[in-house]
């Protein structure tokens, strides 16, 4: 840890508060040796119109996945990246987005795939820092290229794949699973936007035993997360997960999970979250997995 | 609407970003009816922001022209830049031209490797909802 943590109170209530920075915090450090700032956005336009100084662009969906197969880049590709972006395996990197830091939490879920050793996200993201009047620039900051190592992609910890889902729900008493789409998508009655069936999935409805949470809940009014006390009365009070719980996150391609496996493993400390990143779009569109419809949970012996 | 699939297919890659960049700057501001009436206009659900298109039908056939008003919100720029397009492309085209536009026409622009072929859909249902607008003005 080369860059100073961030002590600001309500931070250090989470399980792991090095894992966020406050806008304030950012201002403050902004421009030092061995601090990297990354957005990343859900439009891709976003950073060009004007962005944090310093911050450099990385989007996921054209630089984190593989250009052919649906998966993200390798250890290769990911140093390729790295080096290109002037960031070195040592840097803190502080990841921010819009749009609540929807797709900064994706990034920040493949960044620690390759185990970047200290990546943090900015509590609020690019709303909040604009919000404050803080500063922007339209400039591209000129970083030299580095050579960071070739590490290879470590899938089984935090992210699940659809025979890992699938043993899951098998297992006996069910599996937990958070389910962080629209309540409308849930139930199933909604599988594809109007006027939209290319998105469509050819199923509607869950992975049967899962928890409807919608990723917004997590997020407060200003798009900082909620406190801890907030945020367990939802996941442990009102749906009775626990700590100790395997849980697996899963939405349409895994953009909105990855926020909330950042809320469950980094804000309240549960140990075994994983993101299943195929999310409905495999599974919807998946023979023969077993989907609930409705409003019920459902488990695998009551699905249709 | 020809002549833009042109100028972005003669424009490389990281180009064709910052010609989407000048569209979302000049898309036109709504009309004072809109002003602070979007119930009035359709909201685009593909667009993950709030997004709200009305077409405007000068007439009631095949023949006559389209104009298409968009809201759509500053951090929302490539949204931006695909309305700015399709308000563009298909200003002025007499109504049957544009129910007769092929479907993939924005995929032509050659953006799905700059943009990604999932923000792709956004302008899809845009222009799809356009159609649709269009199609019932000119029911008779």
């Amino acid at each position: 840890m080369s860059t100073p943590l961030d002590t600001d109170a309500k931070l250090a209530a989470y399980a792991h508060p090095e894992k966020l920075v406050t806008t304030a915090w950012l201002a403050e450090h902004l421009g030092e040796e061995g601090l990297v700032v990354v957005e990343s956005d859900e439009d891709v336009l976003l950073w060009d119109t004007g962005h944090i100084p310093g911050s450099v662009k990385v989007d996921w969906h054209t630089e984190l996945n593989d250009s052919v197969t649906r998966d993200y880049v390798d250890g290769e590709g990911f140093a390729r990246l790295m080096a290109a972006k002037g960031i070195s395996r040592d840097d803190t990197v502080v990841v921010y987005g819009d749009k609540n830091n929807w797709w900064a939490a994706y990034a920040l879920w493949v960044f620690t795939l390759f185990g970047h050793p200290d990546v943090r996200l900015l509590d609020g993201g690019r709303a909040k820092w604009i919000a404050e009047g803080r500063e922007t620039t339209t400039e591209a900051p000129q970083r030299p290229t580095t050579q960071y190592p070739v590490v290879e992609r470590e899938d089984t910890g935090i992210r699940a794949f659809k025979e890992d889902v699938l043993a899951h729900v098998q297992a006996p008493g069910g599996g937990k699973l958070v389910d962080v789409r629209s309540p409308q998508e849930y139930t199933g009655e909604r599988t594809h936007m109007p006027d939209y069936p290319e998105e469509g999935t050819v199923r509607g409805g869950h992975i049967p035993g899962a928890d409807s949470v919608p990723w917004a809940r997590a997020a407060a009014e200003d798009g900082t997360f909620k406190s801890r006390e907030e945020l367990e009365a939802i996941y442990q009070g009102e749906k009775g997960l626990s700590p100790e719980d395997d849980v697996i996150a899963y939405c349409r391609i895994g953009e909105r999970s990855s926020h909330t496996w950042f809320v469950l493993s980094q804000l309240l400390g549960f140990g075994q979250v994983r993101n299943y990143d195929g999310s409905w779009t495999e599974w919807g569109n998946a023979v023969r997995v077993p989907i609930a419809k409705g409003p019920e949970k459902g488990s695998v012996g009551t699905s249709a | 609407m020809a002549e833009i699939v042109e100028d972005f297919q003669a424009l490389p890659d990281r180009e064709r970003l910052q010609l989407l960049l000048e569209f979302s700057q000049g898309l036109r501001p709504l009309p004072a009816e809109f002003e602070g009436h979007l119930e009035k206009m359709e909201r685009v659900d593909e667009c993950q922001s709030p997004v709200f298109i009305s077409v405007e039908v000068d007439g009631q056939d095949g023949g006559a022209p389209v104009h298409l008003h968009v809201s759509a919100p500053a951090e929302a720029p490539t949204t931006r830049g695909f309305a700015g397009v399709l308000q563009e492309g298909l200003d002025g085209l007499p109504a049957q031209v544009v129910l007769d536009l092929p479907g993939d026409v924005c995929h032509r622009l050659g953006l799905d490797q700059a943009v990604s072929p999932l923000r792709m859909r956004g302008m899809t249902g845009m222009l799809a909802r356009v159609k649709r607008q269009v199609r019932v003005a000119t029911a008779t």
